[in-house]
């Protein structure tokens, strides 16, 4: 009689443990990781991306999570420097346990986190621009930012059209600019551009006249790309102006940011750059399939944070939200299924244009997903 | 070729007053106390951020900057208070340690305060480059020159005709001294910090427009103010102005004629000289210990 008793209170106490159990798998998180660069002087790259993934992460709880998962996002700002970036991608790893990491604003840090993703085999959704990220294709890594490749074509496709065949190389010493710098060399020889200077610059430098000073004495130069992140190309552009250097002035994505107007004021009017469709939602044609999404997107984001928009933001968007799509679809958070869902992703469209990834394409986009935007009156302008 | 060594030469000279500030606020730290403040830079952030922040409120220009550097000189004090005079009979290395220690915990202060993004200050006046002898230059680098000019003449004065200045200088050349004769010699350090940090202040007000103002931009503008301080002769106040401008225009130099890759590396190596060829600086008096 005592047995069966006990027996059966064991039972039920065992089966309750188990429902209890259950009910916490069933709302077990998606953990999320991101190393951003919120400080530093990638700092108006990495703030925006912050803000979204937090913004969005919570949207996304708020909505009911994803399959009744809610999604826990863990960010760490890595400051701009690439090894404490990969400290903390070890962090995320193996304390944190996540299940796919969404980060590195800058190459530099997307690059140390590499080998650890890849030994630690936790899917990697990167932000940052150069090609080398997905080329040669790494298993466990993909990217939603356009490479600096194809901004080096969108910029040449556009010397091409005004008839300019002689341009100024002006790059950043930091990883992207180092990449763009080869890319470029290797795009030019493609399309028939020649590269007359090839000048470097530092990340943190205050003053480039002397390297533009080079430039404006070479009286082969028809126009000038800049090849940078963040606040550098900023101070490039305005010792542009103060040389009184009149040629066109080309930037790479990597300052499609309302923040750098601010910064280099003035001396922006005029420049034009690759960009995606986020930064003209406005302009696009009301038959581009990105308009929906960039336009919800930038209103979203006015609202929560009362700033500008940037490519930058829309980015951290994409790769939250293609992560996340993933995990739908991969009905769970198992990583190598996650890996195989996101590799799957198909005619997503995003802020950064229409993703169609696969085994050898971990970004999916093409270069039409780019626009080429100039400056007008301290506002993007779409150039057609 | 002239035009370019001379724009090489203008950029070089405009950076180089700011050097030139940084190290006279070294100097002046060190002949008060036998103190390297490497909360400098710190100071000259300070000026920076506080003048873009507050003019971007609506405050004037004149005002802003002054408030930057009356909070400079605060901070100056507390640390001059609260950080090296606590540790008085400390060794060198250790209160070296507690002012880089001290700069990090500003720099940290103040990406709480202000943020972490770069703030835009506007030219003073204008920035329609003026053009000399086919070189051209930014109107806001002759107010960096005149601003730097003005406070290292002014300097001069209040040391060699004003009987603070006067007591100041006795300090550094003999302390025990100068308490004899009845000079307050801890005021003295406290005027010395107030002093350098209101020349770092104004310096980063200033060099704002150029460079961006940011919560580390007090870094290498302090480390290669400390080249110049140690270039000139650490102590030598006219010999860290010199010694600034040296650093400002070798580096401008550097970057023009060999490469723009190793700009930052000019001051390292110039300090790396000194220390090793000729330690007592340019103008330095050469130690003498009495056995």
């Amino acid at each position: 009689m005592r047995i069966r008793l006990l027996s059966t209170v064991a039972a039920v106490v065992g089966l309750t443990l188990g429902a209890v159990a259950g009910a916490a798998s069933a709302a077990d998180p998606i953990k999320v990781g991101a190393i951003i660069s919120a400080t530093g002087p990638a700092s108006f790259l990495g703030d925006p991306e912050k803000k979204v993934l937090e913004l969005y992460a919570d949207r996304v709880n708020q909505a009911g999570g994803v399959a009744g998962r809610p999604v826990q996002l863990t960010v760490y700002d890595d400051g701009g420097a690439a090894d404490k970036a990969a400290s903390f991608t070890k962090r995320l790893i193996e304390s944190d346990k996540v299940d796919v990491i969404v980060g590195g604003t800058t190459t530099a840090a997307t690059m140390a986190a590499v080998p650890l993703v890849e030994r630690g085999e936790v899917p990697f959704i990167s932000l940052a621009g150069a090609v080398v990220i997905v080329e040669p294709v790494k298993k466990w890594v993909f990217k939603t930012p356009h490479t600096d490749r194809m901004a080096a074509e969108k910029v040449m496709d556009d010397l091409k059209k005004r008839g300019l065949t002689k341009l100024a190389l002006v790059s950043e010493d930091s990883g992207f600019g180092k990449s763009g710098r080869e890319q470029t060399l290797a795009v030019a020889k493609e399309r028939g551009i020649e590269l007359v200077a090839d000048e470097t610059y530092g990340a943190k430098d205050t003053d480039v006249t002397a390297q533009l000073t080079k430039i404006r004495n070479n009286a082969a130069a028809q126009a000038v790309l800049v090849f940078g992140l963040g606040q550098g190309p900023a101070v490039v552009t305005k010792n542009y102006r103060q040389l009184g250097i009149t040629l066109p002035l080309y930037q790479s994505h990597g300052v499609a940011s309302k923040e750098y107007i601010r910064l280099a004021g003035g001396a922006a009017e005029g420049v034009r750059l690759p960009a995606a469709g986020l930064v003209v939602a406005s302009q696009l044609a009301d038959s581009d399939p990105q308009k929906k999404v960039v336009v919800e997107f930038t209103k979203v984001y006015e609202e929560a944070f009362s700033s500008e928009v940037s490519t930058f933001a829309g980015h951290a968007y994409d790769g939250l939200m293609i992560a996340l799509d993933a995990v739908k679809r991969a009905g769970g958070t198992d990583k190598a299924k996650l890996r195989d869902a996101i590799e799957q992703t198909k005619g997503y469209v995003g802020t950064g244009g229409i993703v169609t990834m696969s085994a050898k394409d971990h970004m999916g986009l093409s270069l039409d997903a780019f626009h080429m935007v100039e400056v007008k009156q301290g506002d993007w302008a779409l150039v057609k | 070729m002239f035009a370019e060594l001379l724009q090489y030469m203008l950029s070089g000279l405009t950076i180089g007053a700011i050097y030139a500030l940084a190290g006279l606020g070294f100097s002046i730290i060190y002949n008060a106390s036998h103190v390297i403040n490497f909360a400098q830079g710190e100071f000259i952030m300070i000026g920076g951020m506080a003048s873009a922040t507050l003019t971007a409120s609506g405050v004037p220009l004149p005002l802003a900057i002054l408030i930057g550097c009356g909070g400079a000189m605060l901070v100056g004090v507390a640390v001059a208070k609260f950080a090296v005079e606590r540790a008085r009979d400390a060794s060198t290395v250790t209160l070296i340690i507690i002012t880089i220690g001290a700069s990090i915990f500003l720099r940290g202060l103040a990406e709480l305060v202000w943020g972490k993004d770069f703030k835009r200050l506007d030219a003073f006046s204008g920035e329609t480059p003026i053009q000399f002898l086919g070189a051209s230059m930014q109107p806001q680098s002759l107010w960096v020159v005149g601003c730097a000019g003005v406070l290292i003449v002014a300097i001069g004065l209040f040391f060699n005709k004003t009987l603070t200045g006067k007591a100041m200088l006795a300090t550094s050349h003999n302390r025990l001294a100068a308490q004899l004769v009845g000079i307050d010699v801890k005021r003295v350090v406290l005027a010395s910090f107030a002093l350098s940090a209101a020349l770092g202040a104004v310096g980063g007000a200033v060099v704002a427009p150029i460079t961006f103002s940011y919560t580390e931009m007090g870094i290498m503008l302090g480390l290669k103010g400390f080249t110049a301080a140690v270039l000139g002769g650490l102590g030598h106040g006219p010999g860290a102005v010199a010694g600034g401008l040296i650093v400002g225009v070798a580096e401008a130099l550097g970057a023009g004629y060999i490469s723009s890759a190793y700009k930052d590396a000019v001051a390292f190596v110039i300090i790396l000289a000194v220390l090793l060829f000729m330690p007592n600086g340019l103008f330095g008096k050469r130690g003498a210990e009495r056995v």
